[in-house]
């Protein structure tokens, strides 16, 4: 028995983390020789999409928490930035992270309520909630009720607009690598563990010692707060906004589902593949908002049936690739080993067993 | 005397919720299958009344017809065709689908009716009322849909007790394996389950486009009140969805009352607060038997 131990990097997630790592940077360096800001803004989106998808990943895929009221999370980060920045005159920037400070709080009495529900009707237990946040808001005179509210220059502190665009893009940037890396490091911990134990069999982690609620409790006040900070960026991003449109389900919910889902919920690197595969859509169909609805809609609803681990599962099927090292293996003398021309049992990423 | 008004206005209000209700409830009670795409679905229903009426010159009464049997029949295909592969012990892939499928209905509407408000003309009955005293008049078209409301649960809760195959529904609810070992084909009992889901949501958007009218984007709503009635009432409770769906319209006419009187609150938000009440101190609901 000499030889064996247990491991979760091989040569395929070094090659990943490197792969990310270069690609991290080059995203990082992008303002210096992006000069008219062309690459910059429309890259926000895309990145913004990654933090949402991510951080509902975190809930559904690894929790068993189907939220379908990310958007009221979304519409706290963004009338907390206009409250904070327009009617206190705070630096909008550190806005951004007092956005994530109320997105937590707030998600305590939410988490309270909803986590008395189970399953599907936790789903529509969370957008009942999301539907009250978007209520008061439109009642509420002084977030500016129905108005549309715009954050003006002068609440943005002077920064130039190179400035801002290169910032903006930069929070974007961390919240997306921020909301991957958050993924890799939960699984990697005990907390992940005890997730994956969770979403096996409830009961059977509850018997061996595990805290159910506080387990959930944690990635759901994560998952509030980041989703939070990205609600503020996007509002720095565009900066008009409305109740209607800060607590859209269609687009701060259902999009990012939708991208999940067609990337992998599930795994850490499926929704890196759907918000690819979103940007191909988009870019596809430019005007047709309702196609895009459509399509997206049809293609999510199918994958849910015939491939519940999205593009990356079925990638994982064919060649068992793993790109963040979250799986735990066996290697040694007569084991396998890290997988040499795809040979490898083909297992679902992050460790998990039959679910 | 106004609040009174606003009261008796709210249970008529009620029927039309549990109406929305009794399908979710059934094909939750069935199969433990939550349908996202509900309300969505109830206003495919109005919509399909919609061109039915204009294009046969049909009442929209009479349009129930045509409307309940496609819905129907829409029902027991779809659970034949998809949801039955998403039926199991985890819940994510039916949310997922039926979250997908409200999506599509949505934007499907919007490109085929446009955004425009429409309605449903069933003539001058939409007018009449019965006076109950001065201030307080009931009209017909509420009246009927409670009672619709009433005659459709009790004719569920009479199948669920009575006959084959509500015993069936029964059975498999309790315990799908042991059933299908007695001979039942559980995949296409909960498709009869579906389509039955299906014709009553059809009722129910077609009562609500009588009622008032209605856009392409007005289901996610409706999922929330039927979700609400079902709730408050309690899971598995037949009669529970029925009190439920009243005790939800009363808060909406109390809601909306307090609105026009002091210009603040609406109807939807404190009915969704009435929920979260009663999430809160009784998440059983009212009748429940269980919580899950």
């Amino acid at each position: 028995m000499t030889g064996h131990r247990v491991t979760r990097s091989d040569r395929q997630s070094t090659f990943g983390l490197a792969v990310s790592a270069v690609l991290l940077v080059v995203l990082v360096l992008l303002p210096w020789w992006d000069g008219d800001g062309s690459l910059r803004v429309p890259l926000v989106p895309i990145l913004y999409y990654l933090a949402l998808a991510q951080m509902w990943n975190l809930l559904a895929g690894f929790a068993g928490l189907v939220s379908i009221g990310q958007q009221m999370f979304v519409g706290i980060g963004v009338y907390t930035l206009l409250s904070f920045a327009e009617d206190f005159g705070v630096d909008p920037y550190l806005s951004v992270l007092l956005a994530g400070v109320v997105a937590a709080v707030l998600s305590l009495p939410v988490a309270a309520l909803a986590f008395r529900l189970r399953g599907g009707y936790f789903a529509i237990g969370t957008w009942v909630i999301a539907e009250v946040f978007r209520l008061i808001a439109l009642e509420s005179g002084f977030l500016g009720g129905a108005n549309v509210r715009t954050l003006t220059r002068e609440s943005l502190g002077g920064y130039s607009v190179d400035t801002r665009n290169t910032v903006t893009y930069l929070m974007a940037l961390g919240l997306a690598a921020g909301a991957t890396a958050i993924l890799v490091f939960v699984l990697r911990s005990r907390l992940g563990l005890a997730l994956r134990s969770i979403r096996d069999n409830q009961e059977g982690a509850r018997g061996l010692g595990v805290s159910v609620t506080r387990a959930k409790l944690v990635v759901w006040v994560i998952s509030a707060s980041w989703t939070g900070m990205t609600g503020a960026v996007i509002l720095l991003h565009n900066p008009s906004t409305r109740a209607e449109s800060a607590f859209s389900v269609l687009r701060w919910t259902a999009l990012v589902v939708f991208i999940a889902i067609i990337g992998g919920v599930g795994s850490t690197t499926g929704p890196i593949i759907g918000v690819a595969i979103y940007w191909g859509v988009r870019e596809f169909l430019e005007d047709a908002d309702e196609w895009r609805f459509i399509i997206l809609g049809l293609i999510a609803a199918a994958m849910a049936i015939t491939a519940p681990r999205g593009v990356y599962g079925l990638l994982q099927k064919r060649w068992a690739v793993q790109f963040f090292p979250v799986r735990r293996r066996l290697v040694g003398p007569g084991i396998g080993g890290p997988a040499p021309g795809g040979q490898s049992q083909p297992a679902p990423d992050a460790g998990s067993t039959a679910r | 005397m106004e609040w009174l008004n606003a009261v008796v206005q709210g249970i008529m209000l009620g029927g039309l919720f549990a109406l929305f209700a009794t399908g979710l409830s059934l094909a939750f009670g069935v199969m433990r299958f939550v349908n996202l795409a509900h309300g969505d679905l109830a206003i495919l229903g109005a919509f399909v009344a919609v061109s039915v009426t204009s294009a046969l010159g049909l009442n929209p009464f009479v349009s129930l017809v045509i409307v309940v049997p496609v819905m129907l029949a829409a029902g027991y295909g779809l659970q034949l065709g998809a949801f039955n592969f998403t039926v199991g012990a985890d819940p994510l892939p039916s949310i997922l689908v039926t979250f997908g499928l409200g999506v599509v209905i949505q934007n499907a509407l919007l490109q085929t009716y446009s955004a425009d408000s429409r309605g449903l003309d069933v003539g001058s009955i939409e007018v009449e009322s019965i006076a109950i005293t001065d201030a307080i008049a009931v009209g017909w078209i509420p009246l009927i849909t409670l009672a619709v409301a009433i005659t459709v649960l009790l004719g569920l809760q009479l199948m669920l007790s009575r006959t084959a195959l509500g015993r069936a529904f029964r059975a498999v609810s309790d315990d799908p394996a042991t059933a299908r070992l007695m001979g039942i084909n559980d995949r296409n009992l909960y498709a009869v389950a579906m389509g039955i889901a299906f014709a009553t949501v059809a009722i129910a958007g077609v009562f609500l486009g009588i009622r008032q009218s209605f856009g392409p984007t007005d289901g996610p709503a409706q999922l929330l009140y039927a979700f609400e009635a079902v709730v408050i009432g309690g899971l598995g409770s037949v009669w529970g969805t029925l009190i439920g769906g009243l005790l939800l319209g009363v808060a909406h006419g109390i809601g909306g009352q307090v609105e026009v009187s002091y210009g603040y609150g609406s109807g939807p938000l404190l009915g969704h607060l009435v929920f979260l009440a009663v999430l809160a101190t009784k998440p059983a609901g009212l009748l429940g038997r269980r919580t899950e």
